[in-house]
């Protein structure tokens, strides 16, 4: 990590004019509002966690209670999320789309990025441009007619209605991202391949590949969370309550009429943020690298 | 290439012509429309909830950027100094972009409760308020806070991008600056902000873009509500194109979203040639 931060600034000594500052100024100017970025940021985590743990009585009861403290947490909620509703099949749902939708964006963003890229054929900048603006192509433009095509496919209400459609956002992205991984390859590599006499597909399997590892990750760590916290077609898609996602079904099968089982509803969005929130810290600088890379292209 | 190529063409080009073509017939759910010509555009044209989606959209849009880009940027520059716990701070800042927007979403729903509303209580308790604040069922207090929790959710993507924009500017020019007598504000202003450019640009282009089609954060919050105060094109398009059955009618919607899309993207593709041409780059 330390190795990282002093690539990306080279001829910087640590901290540039930092120390002409002195510290009651640095507490007004950086620390005190950093402190309330942090609080505000974070506060909707903390009020999901301690609702979640939080028994009835108490949630409702702010006279006799504290609301920023539990005084008997309870995993009722979360024992009835998990045992008297569909929520572990959302969650598989969920995990069999992504992973599924996830391979097939990469495999098909590996062609798309490498061909652009290296075989140089005639329009290939136009192409790439083509990819990019497909990714500024919003979801809420396209679930009406895709609803159409689903339903006329036969797809409605299965798993692959969506395993379908989420490339359509995932693949311009991970292909952008693979763009400039494979960029970076030297050329020189490719060429002397070449000369002792590999194909094509030697060449990307056996050498651009194992190179773009990292691209790779990211992409996929990238697509992975893209389609976890997909809404919009999943909602539209998916009807029957044990094809739902996580998210659709969170909110549409959990609140019933008007009584909110408060406890429960933030017990299955914290579940349910929770993989992506793992996936995310062990590649955090990763994924900060790339998306940062990623929007300079 | 083929199988990028096959999908995305199925599946996103196709879509959209599709999307088109239906926004011209009366398609509806079950049933295959005919073509009807602008009918749609014509009834939208005279439909006042639609005119006031459009409306909300802009509100919505415009706000959320502004506040969006005016607090990532201050928390990028506070990021931006030599702190502790750099990368632990730059982790956690950008957890609220991580999670579903949906789940988030939830929780906020849960915060501006009507009756156990943590922000009310909190209030109150301070003595700032005498009765609780009807967060979302009143017009004005609902899009507020629906334009709260949107840049709740934006200010990570904006602050964390930005960092890495101002990572690279060399802190020789501040030093150079300082030395010709520059105040933190001229530093700022003459530095900074013209070397910040070209990723402004491009952080509020997706910005823009994806609060522009937000979906998520409205379904969950208010659907609309209350009387339609919060409707925005896209919640609107889904109303009445899924739940109401009016395929032809909301892919009108979708449609009609595309020229400002176009003419965000546009505009800062624009500024940002001109910012490139300003600085003597070539191309």
């Amino acid at each position: 990590m330390a190795a990282t931060e002093t690539n990306n600034r080279p001829n910087t000594d640590e901290g540039g004019m930092g120390y002409l500052q002195s510290l009651p100024r640095r507490v007004v100017t950086v620390y005190l509002p950093l402190l309330i970025f942090v609080i505000v940021l974070l506060f909707p985590f903390y009020w999901m966690t301690i609702t979640a743990v939080k028994p009835n009585l108490e949630m409702t009861d702010y006279a006799n209670f504290n609301p920023f403290w539990v005084v008997h947490p309870t995993l009722e909620h979360i024992r009835y999320l998990l045992f008297d509703t569909s929520y572990p099949g959302w969650l598989l749902n969920t995990i069999i789309i992504s992973t599924a939708a996830t391979f097939l964006s990469l495999l098909a963003a590996v062609f798309a990025a490498y061909a652009i890229e290296r075989l140089r054929f005639s329009g290939a900048r136009q192409v790439g441009l083509a990819i990019f603006l497909a990714y500024l192509v919003p979801p809420s433009i396209l679930f009406i007619p895709l609803s159409v095509m689903v339903f006329n496919l036969g797809l409605y209400d299965t798993p692959f209605a969506l395993i379908l459609t989420y490339p359509t956002f995932l693949i311009p992205f991970c292909t952008w991202l693979l763009m400039g991984y494979f960029r970076s390859i030297p050329f020189e590599l490719e060429e002397c391949a070449l000369i002792d006499g590999a194909s094509r597909w030697q060449i990307l399997t056996k050498i651009v590949l194992p190179l773009s590892v990292p691209g790779l990750i990211s992409a996929g760590i990238f697509a992975f969370t893209l389609s976890w916290n997909e809404f919009i077609y999943a909602l539209t898609f998916i009807q029957s309550s044990e094809n739902k996602t996580v998210p659709v079904g969170v909110l549409t099968e959990l609140v019933r009429s008007d009584v909110y089982e408060w406890g429960a509803l933030m017990a299955g969005a914290l579940i349910g943020s929770l993989p992506v929130v793992v996936l995310y810290s062990f590649f955090v600088e990763h994924y900060v690298s790339s998306m940062t890379g990623a929007v300079k292209e | 290439m083929l199988p990028a190529a096959a999908l995305l063409l199925v599946f996103l080009t196709y879509p959209l012509g599709l999307g088109v073509w239906l926004g011209f017939t009366d398609a509806r759910i079950g049933r295959p429309g005919i073509f009807i010509g602008i009918e749609n555009y014509e009834y939208l044209w005279s439909d006042a909830v639609f005119w006031l989606s459009v409306f909300n959209t802009l509100l919505y849009t415009i706000s959320a950027s502004i506040l969006k880009f005016a607090l990532g940027l201050w928390l990028a520059l506070i990021l931006n100094q030599n702190l502790p716990f750099k990368s632990f701070f730059r982790a956690i800042v950008l957890l609220p972009w991580v999670v579903p927007t949906v789940l988030s979403a939830i929780a906020f729903w849960w915060i501006y409760d009507s009756q156990f509303s943590i922000l009310s209580w909190a209030l109150q308790q301070m003595g700032l308020i005498d009765h609780r604040i009807n967060f979302l069922g009143d017009p004005e207090n609902a899009r507020a806070s629906v334009i709260a929790a949107n840049v709740w959710r934006g200010i990570p993507f904006v602050a964390i991008t930005l960092l890495a924009g101002l990572q690279t500017i060399p802190q020789s020019l501040y030093e150079a600056a300082t030395l010709d007598g520059a105040s933190r504000w001229q530093l700022f202003r003459y530095v900074t902000l013209p070397l910040l450019t070209p990723i402004i640009a491009i952080t509020m282009t997706f910005s823009v873009l994806f609060t522009f089609t937000d979906f998520q954060l409205i379904y969950v919050l208010t659907r609309g509500g209350p009387v339609n105060a919060t409707h925005l094109m896209a919640t609107l398009s889904f109303q009445r194109g899924i739940s109401g059955g009016q395929l032809g009618e909301g892919a009108a919607i979708a449609v009609a979203m595309i020229p400002f899309l176009l003419a965000a993207i546009l505009f800062s593709y624009f500024g940002l040639q001109r910012r490139k041409w300003q600085q003597g780059g070539g191309d």
